[in-house]
This record gives structure tokens, sequence and C-alpha cells, in this order.
């Protein structure tokens, strides 16, 4: 109950710093609108951010920025992969979808490490198995198959991290 | 010839690199065999080459509106284009399309028919 109070009041500011930022005008009208929209969009959608019951670390902000530096430099190698794949001549791909285990569990931090495995190089996350921890995995150049393997090369690029930053 | 500030030249290459990374999402797209492989090339190129040209366009009109627009466009696309291709890529699957023949391994359809 009052972290979902908590959380409607996060996105109430959210959406009204949002709607600021985008129409750029500061006359009366336009924030009274602003502010019935952000309470709108808090009423019906304010208990889906999610909010924990911890305490601010500042050990948390450092793995955050190491997270956005490391994913950076992964999108652009992954760029670059498929700008190779796509101009040599004879197509040097080898496709399979395999599978990696993760010790993930809550749904924010599953979603992340599903979003970056797609966003690096030559990975295509298709399905996540949230029973089994498992994810399948979309692969353009398979390397091993043998499930220990992939979770290192794949999964474990991103899992530690995430792990501090969200469990 | 216009005078040209220097974070507009700035802008303006930035937003020629994205233009060159959406040109090879979109050759992969017609290049490559089947549905998964095309959602790779779409999903990271696209994303990569449309954030850079949003970025160049911040770069080039600074901390204006349509600056701040561009930088919010940006995080939303980052943010939901790979879960839109994974949407896609599960509904290819369940729909039964098949993968290229050049495919060496599927334990995704292993596992599914061991569930039946």
């Amino acid at each position: 109950m009052k972290t979902e109070r908590k959380s409607r009041i996060v996105v109430f500011f959210l959406s009204l710093l949002i709607w600021i930022l985008i129409t750029m005008v500061c006359s009366i009208p336009s924030l009274i609108a602003g502010i019935i929209i952000a309470l709108i969009t808090s009423i019906f959608a304010g208990e889906m951010l999610i909010i924990t019951e911890r305490k601010f670390h500042l050990k948390r902000v450092w793995y955050t920025i190491e997270y956005l530096v490391k994913f950076t430099w992964e999108l652009i190698k992954a760029n670059f992969h498929v700008a190779y794949i796509v101009i040599h001549p004879l197509l040097p791909i080898k496709p399979g979808i395999v599978k990696v285990k993760t010790k993930l569990k809550r749904d924010s931090a599953l979603t992340m490490l599903a979003n970056s495995i797609t966003l690096t190089p030559g990975t295509l996350t298709v399905d996540i198995d949230v029973d089994n921890q498992i994810l399948y995995v979309h692969w353009i150049d398979v390397k091993f198959t043998d499930i220990e393997q992939t979770t290192k090369d794949i999964g474990g690029r991103f899992e530690k991290l995430l792990e501090e930053i969200f469990e | 010839m216009h005078d040209l500030a220097l974070n507009q030249i700035i802008g303006y290459i930035i937003i020629c690199g994205g233009i060159i990374f959406d040109f090879f999402g979109v050759l992969g797209l017609v290049r490559l065999p089947d549905v998964y492989n095309r959602l790779q090339a779409a999903t990271k190129s696209v994303t990569f080459g449309s954030v850079g040209i949003l970025l160049g366009v911040f770069i080039y009109s600074g901390f204006t509106a349509t600056g701040f627009k561009a930088i919010l466009c940006a995080i939303f696309i980052l943010l939901t284009s790979p879960v839109s291709a994974h949407a896609i890529a599960k509904a290819a699957h369940k729909a039964g399309i098949k993968l290229t023949d050049e495919t060496i391994i599927d334990l995704y359809q292993e596992d599914k028919e061991l569930q039946k």
C-alpha cells in the first residue's frame, strides 16, 4: 500500500517534468494542463513503476554508470559486427537458438538483461522461461551450444552488474 | 558558404553517421535469409542509427525545446525497440515460421516439443 502511493507520487512528478521539457512553455494554462495530465497518468498507471524498499547506496550509482558505459561500447561493437556481416559478399552467418541460464529473479532485472542481450553483438532474445530462469537467445554466429559456455559468453557480460543494480 | 558553429558541424557529422548505420540495417533487412536474422540487423542498426540521428539533432540545436524532445525520443527508442523485437521474434516462432536452412541448432523448438 505504502510503496504504491510512493510510486504514484514519483510517476506524477516524472510525467510533469517530461511535460515541461516537451512543451518548454512556462505559461499558467500549459502548466495546469500538464498537472491534469500527470494526475490522470498517475491514477491509471502509477502503480506500475517499481520501487523497492532499499536504502540509497552510492555504490549502485557507480555500477549504473559502469553498466551504461559497457552497454554503449557493446552497442557500437554490435553495429560494426552487423555492418561487417551485411557488407561481406558471402554473408558469414551460422545462426541458431541457444539457451542461457540466469540468476536474476526480479522482472525489471530480467527485462534489462533481455534488452541488453538484444542490443549486443550477434544475439537476440526470443523468449524467457521465468520458472526455470532460462533465456532463449537467437545467435547469428553460434560458437558454443553448451548451456554453461553460452551463459558465460552471452549472459556474463551484464549479469553481475545488473544483479548489483536491481537485486 | 554558411558560417557554421562548431556544435552544428559535430551535429551534422553525427547525423550522417546515424544515417549510414540506418542504411546498413536496411541492407541487412534485404540480404539476410530469415525473419530472426533480419530482426537482428533491423533492431541493432536501426536503434543505433536513429538514436545517433536524434543525438545529432540535440547537439545541433542545443538546450532548446527541439533538443530536449530529441533526447526524450532517443531514450524511448532505446527502451522500446528491443522489446518490440522480442515480441516479433516470439510471435514468429509461435506462428511456426521456419528458421533458415543454415541454422545449426534450435533448442527452443526442442524444449517446446518436450513440454507437449
